[in-house]
């Protein structure tokens, strides 16, 4: 009955507060929350990373344990993704493998992110002679022929693989370390390029120049008024790349450079798979569907992310 | 050495700035001086390319080297010359004691950010204030130049403010340090003709509140009239004409101001046909030996081609007209 209660409420006191955050991460946080496709995407992502990690440890086969007498059966209680034809189990083998997918995908987005971003920020950002001898770098990791290139590292570093065999108690062998270490190498490049593309194009823009005039430090104009700006293309090219490395770790296992049997990956399990998809099509099927599951997900996820981040595009 | 004005906020004496093309060098900017004194405001006039946008950015060292090269002169602020301070001092002073308002406000927003992160900027970094008070400020700069709403407004994005509010924002930004000079490059060209006048006004308000000095760069004589109390006006490159507002308008001494006059239709009678300058402003990577203004002039003679300096014609009126040097005609 108070005289408040009758005041038309024209603008909502909570409307202020409605995103208390006030970074651009917070409310890209906020919007993303939003978007049900890309949170169960999301949630998916985290529960298959959770279960590839974790669920080895918990289920009673392994991922090794041949049973050459029971060979290829279809799902079962006991092996509830059926078994290939040496009797391993297929889901802890499916597991497995998607620990050495996730680390390759995470090595691949951390490099072309960290790296690639800084790199080819900074490239386009300086320009001259700098950009000129950044990019000349890159160039020539770019010509280098990425099979060839990861033989080499084979060989030069066979000498230490010894050192790091303590690491294949965690279930990363040494050859997957070379994988990781020519991948990184690698996956940079483009991302570089296309973020020096995108840069050269802002550093024309009167809001740089403006930044510039406020006095603001190079540092902080890249990191700060560029980066943000640059994120869309940026994200849609990480969720390209993701799926990119995941299929050339399995033609890299396919030449032998990459995992060894009995360890196992998504791209190792896909093409034993292929081999007998008439005879044994659960050994194809379900590999390969986890594979698109995750790639759907991460698509998706990516998509969210974009939209999330673009304030223009999803401000109402 | 008392002889120079101690009162001269910025005093620039022979800027030339140049840049390197492939089509050859451009001489943007060709020998320029002036100075400004606290509190003072001077117009820049003149058409596309004549230089005033490129003097500007050369003072606060915002051209893109390459392909632009400051050749010589000097900017003396306050005893620091602009021209050759080393970075990092210059970038004290840019957004803090100089402040520059760029012509398009639609562009010169980043889209990304809000509004407030943009807007205490200079506070955070010049002033290292913490962010709720540089908030606080941010929301009475914005009240200051006349957003509605400012604390709510603080937090919304640049792609939700129309070009007028836009470019009380850019204001607003540019004036939260209480800077000793302003820069205005063209401010009101890109908003719309009710909107240019309430800029114009707010800046004047807002000079007089703070006593600041104002470079008001525009091609538009009108704007000048109501704003500043001295003008220069620039033709390829270089000043032409240097006096206060009223003699500029009453006695222009150099035959470029005058056609300029003679082109604004708010000042001819109705009906009559409008007054165009001819031909084209001079190709700048091919200077000419003399008064540049040469092959559009009206009265020019064979002797104006010779080198022409600009020189005081009446007390603190220059004109680099070398037929109105001699007395030879009178405007």
């Amino acid at each position: 009955m108070s005289v408040a209660a009758e005041l038309p409420n024209l603008t909502p006191p909570d409307a202020i507060e409605a995103e208390p955050g006030s970074s651009l991460w917070l409310d890209a946080w906020h919007r993303l929350a939003k978007n049900r496709l890309a949170l169960i995407s999301a949630i998916l992502l985290i529960l298959l990373a959770g279960a590839c990690f974790i669920g080895p440890l918990v289920v009673t086969n392994t991922y090794y344990e041949q049973n050459l007498a029971l060979g290829a059966t279809p799902p079962s209680a006991r092996h509830w993704l059926g078994t290939d034809k040496l009797g391993r189990d297929q889901f802890v083998r499916i597991l497995i493998g998607g620990r050495v997918s996730i680390m390759v995908a995470l090595c691949a987005t951390f490099v072309s992110l960290t790296i690639g971003v800084t790199w080819g920020a900074i490239a386009g950002f300086v320009g001259g002679k700098l950009d000129a001898v950044m990019m000349r770098i890159v160039d020539i990791l770019y010509s280098l022929p990425f099979t060839i290139f990861v033989i080499l590292l084979m060989v030069l570093f066979k000498d230490f693989e010894a050192r790091f065999r303590w690491l294949e108690d965690y279930g990363i062998p040494f050859n997957l370390l070379l994988l990781f270490g020519a991948i990184g190498v690698v996956e940079w490049l483009t991302m570089a390029r296309i973020v020096r593309g995108q840069v050269m194009s802002l550093r024309k823009q009167e809001f740089i120049e403006a930044a510039h005039a406020l006095g603001l430090r190079r540092r902080r104009i890249i990191f700060r008024h560029m980066i943000p700006n640059i994120l869309g293309p940026v994200i849609v090219y990480t969720t390209l790349t993701i799926p990119a490395v995941m299929l050339l770790e399995a033609f890299l296992s396919f030449l032998g450079l990459g995992v060894q049997p009995p360890m196992s990956s998504w791209g190792l399990l896909i093409k034993e798979g292929a081999e007998v998809m008439e005879e044994y099509p659960w050994l194809l099927l379900f590999p390969g569907g986890t594979l698109g599951l995750t790639l759907f997900a991460l698509n998706f996820l990516g998509d969210g992310l974009r939209d999330a981040l673009d304030v223009r595009a999803s401000k109402d | 050495m008392n002889a120079s004005p101690s009162s001269a906020l910025l005093s620039v004496s022979n800027l030339r700035t140049s840049f390197y093309t492939r089509n050859g060098v451009v001489r943007a900017v060709n020998g320029v001086s002036f100075s400004l004194g606290k509190g003072e405001t001077l117009g820049i006039v003149g058409e596309s390319g004549s230089g005033k946008s490129v003097t500007c950015y050369s003072l606060m060292r915002l051209i893109p080297q390459p392909p632009g090269k400051i050749e010589s002169g000097s900017a003396l602020f306050d005893g620091i010359d602009l021209l050759t301070a080393p970075e990092e001092l210059l970038r004290r002073i840019r957004g803090k004691r100089i402040s520059m308002i760029f012509q398009d406000p639609m562009t010169s927003l980043n889209p990304y950010l809000r509004i407030e992160d943009q807007l205490i900027e200079p506070l955070l970094i010049h002033e290292r204030m913490p962010r709720a008070e540089a908030v606080k400020r941010g929301i009475r700069a914005l009240e200051e130049v006349g957003v509605p709403d400012a604390a709510r407004r603080i937090r919304g994005y640049p792609h939700e403010f129309s070009g007028g509010m836009r470019q009380r924002v850019m204001i607003a930004m540019a004036l939260i340090t209480r800077p000793e000079l302003l820069i205005a490059d063209e401010p009101t060209t890109a908003l719309d003709v009710t909107v240019q006048a309430q800029i114009l006004e707010l800046v004047k308000r807002l000079q007089q509140e703070l006593g600041m000095a104002v470079i008001w760069i525009t091609h538009d004589l009108g704007v000048v009239a109501g704003f500043c109390q001295r003008v220069l006006v620039m033709y390829a490159g270089r000043i032409v004409e240097s006096a206060s507002t009223e003699r500029l308008f009453a006695r222009p001494k150099h035959p470029y101001t005058r056609a300029l006059q003679s082109s604004i239709p708010a000042l001819q009678s109705k009906g009559a046909e409008l007054y165009t300058i001819p031909g084209l402003p001079p190709d700048l990577s091919k200077p000419l030996p003399g008064c540049p203004f040469v092959p559009r002039c009206a009265f020019a003679e064979e002797h104006c081609k010779q080198p022409v300096e600009l020189m005081e014609v009446e007390p603190s009126h220059h004109s680099a007209c070398l037929r109105v040097q001699r007395g030879e005609i009178q405007l």
